[in-house]
């Protein structure tokens, strides 16, 4: 029988040098795995691979040297441990993310619970390529949502309180943008060049910088045999309905105007800037 | 300065991030509830990062004066034990 290497791939399983032998990509969310799932994924490495595993550029896990006449067996056994294999070829790819500030002091949004909202609704979707979403948890951007075809980041839109600014000027210094400062024992803020990162409300020693959360969305990045860097024109998305709607129109956008085995980038240059970002405001007035 | 009544004195402006708020901590650990502070600190990094971690440790920060010299005193009152 012949082997169905495309139908391989598409369950995660990538071929390797070594004939008969299978690099196994496993299916993570938003860079977390359970200490089971640990123990599992080390199991079937010890008991069907060579005893290592890689992780790879974007969180993910593959089991390296899975021999064909095992596949069936392996999948089962992962399964049984809490583990799904991964997906390869032309549909959306794992969903990645940092810790965001369940953990992180410096997260202006909570990235896994979006990462696996995200991840229902669109991993596997079959599309005219790779399609990567990517979401970092403020501007420090350790998670780089601009190489992603779209990319998530979160930030806070802010507002003074006067009556409990004392005038101390640590925002001033805070902020890296030059956008805040003290004019006449005034704080002013020059909203051009916020840069919605949040320092100036996480170092506020009394409050009066309020930072509402939201999202900043960026399209189109490549990071691969093309380099590009996403573009961001909405503005900050305050509400998960509305990310969910532009998101849902740039997939729609992608799977219309892409060529077969062209990338969200490459279909949105040849498309037209002007006529992708015109769907896409659309869709985030709703 | 005169508004408030300093109980210690530290400066950080020799020593570079993490060690800046190490000092700092450090010193404060040394205060009882509601002593008073000062660490003169230097402008850059240190004055970006020092007052914020010093509000996350759930300290109180009273003034922050520039000294125009590219120092800034930071008049921090101890909250807790």
């Amino acid at each position: 029988m012949a082997v169905d290497y495309k139908a391989l791939k598409n369950g995660g399983f990538m071929r390797q040098v070594q004939k008969n032998n299978f690099s196994l990509r496993l299916k993570v969310v938003g860079g977390n795995i359970t200490a089971s799932q640990l123990l599992a994924i080390a199991d079937i490495s010890k008991k069907y691979g060579d005893g290592h595993v890689h992780l790879t550029s974007r969180q993910g896990v593959e089991i390296p040297f899975i021999k064909l006449a095992d596949v069936e067996q392996v999948k089962a056994e992962l399964e049984a441990g809490g583990v799904n294999t991964g997906v390869c070829g032309p549909r959306v790819r794992t969903v990645t993310a940092c810790q965001g500030n369940a953990i992180c002091p410096s997260g202006c949004i909570d990235t896994y619970p979006l990462s696996v909202e995200i991840s229902e609704r669109y991993f596997g979707k079959e599309l005219p390529h790779k399609f990567k979403f990517g979401i970092t948890g403020c501007a420090n951007n350790c998670l780089k949502a601009e190489e992603n075809d779209l990319g998530v980041k979160g930030g806070y839109t802010i507002e003074l309180v006067k009556e409990n600014c004392t005038l101390c000027s640590v925002c001033v210094k805070a902020c890296r943008e030059g956008a805040i400062s003290k004019i006449n024992d005034e704080i002013v803020l020059d909203k051009s060049k916020c840069n919605n990162c949040g320092r100036c409300v996480k170092s506020c020693p009394f409050d009066a910088w309020k930072g509402e959360p939201g999202y900043i969305l960026s399209f189109g990045g490549l990071f691969g045999n093309q380099i590009a860097k996403g573009e961001q024109f909405l503005p900050i998305i305050r509400d998960k309905e509305t990310l969910f709607r532009v998101a849902d129109a740039a997939l729609a956008f992608f799977d219309k105007h892409a060529k077969p085995s062209e990338r969200f980038r490459i279909a949105i240059d040849r498309t037209g800037w002007d006529a992708f970002k015109s769907e896409m405001e659309a869709a985030y007035h709703g | 300065m005169d508004e408030f009544a300093i109980d210690e004195s530290i400066d950080i402006t020799d020593v570079v991030c993490p060690v800046t708020f190490v000092k700092a901590k450090v010193a404060l650990e040394e205060l009882d509830n509601g002593q008073v502070l000062s660490i003169r600190l230097s402008d850059g990094e240190p004055v970006q990062n020092v007052p914020r971690s010093i509000k996350e440790e759930g300290h109180r920060i009273l003034k922050l004066a520039d000294n125009e010299d590219g120092t800034y005193n930071l008049i921090v009152q101890k909250i807790g034990e």
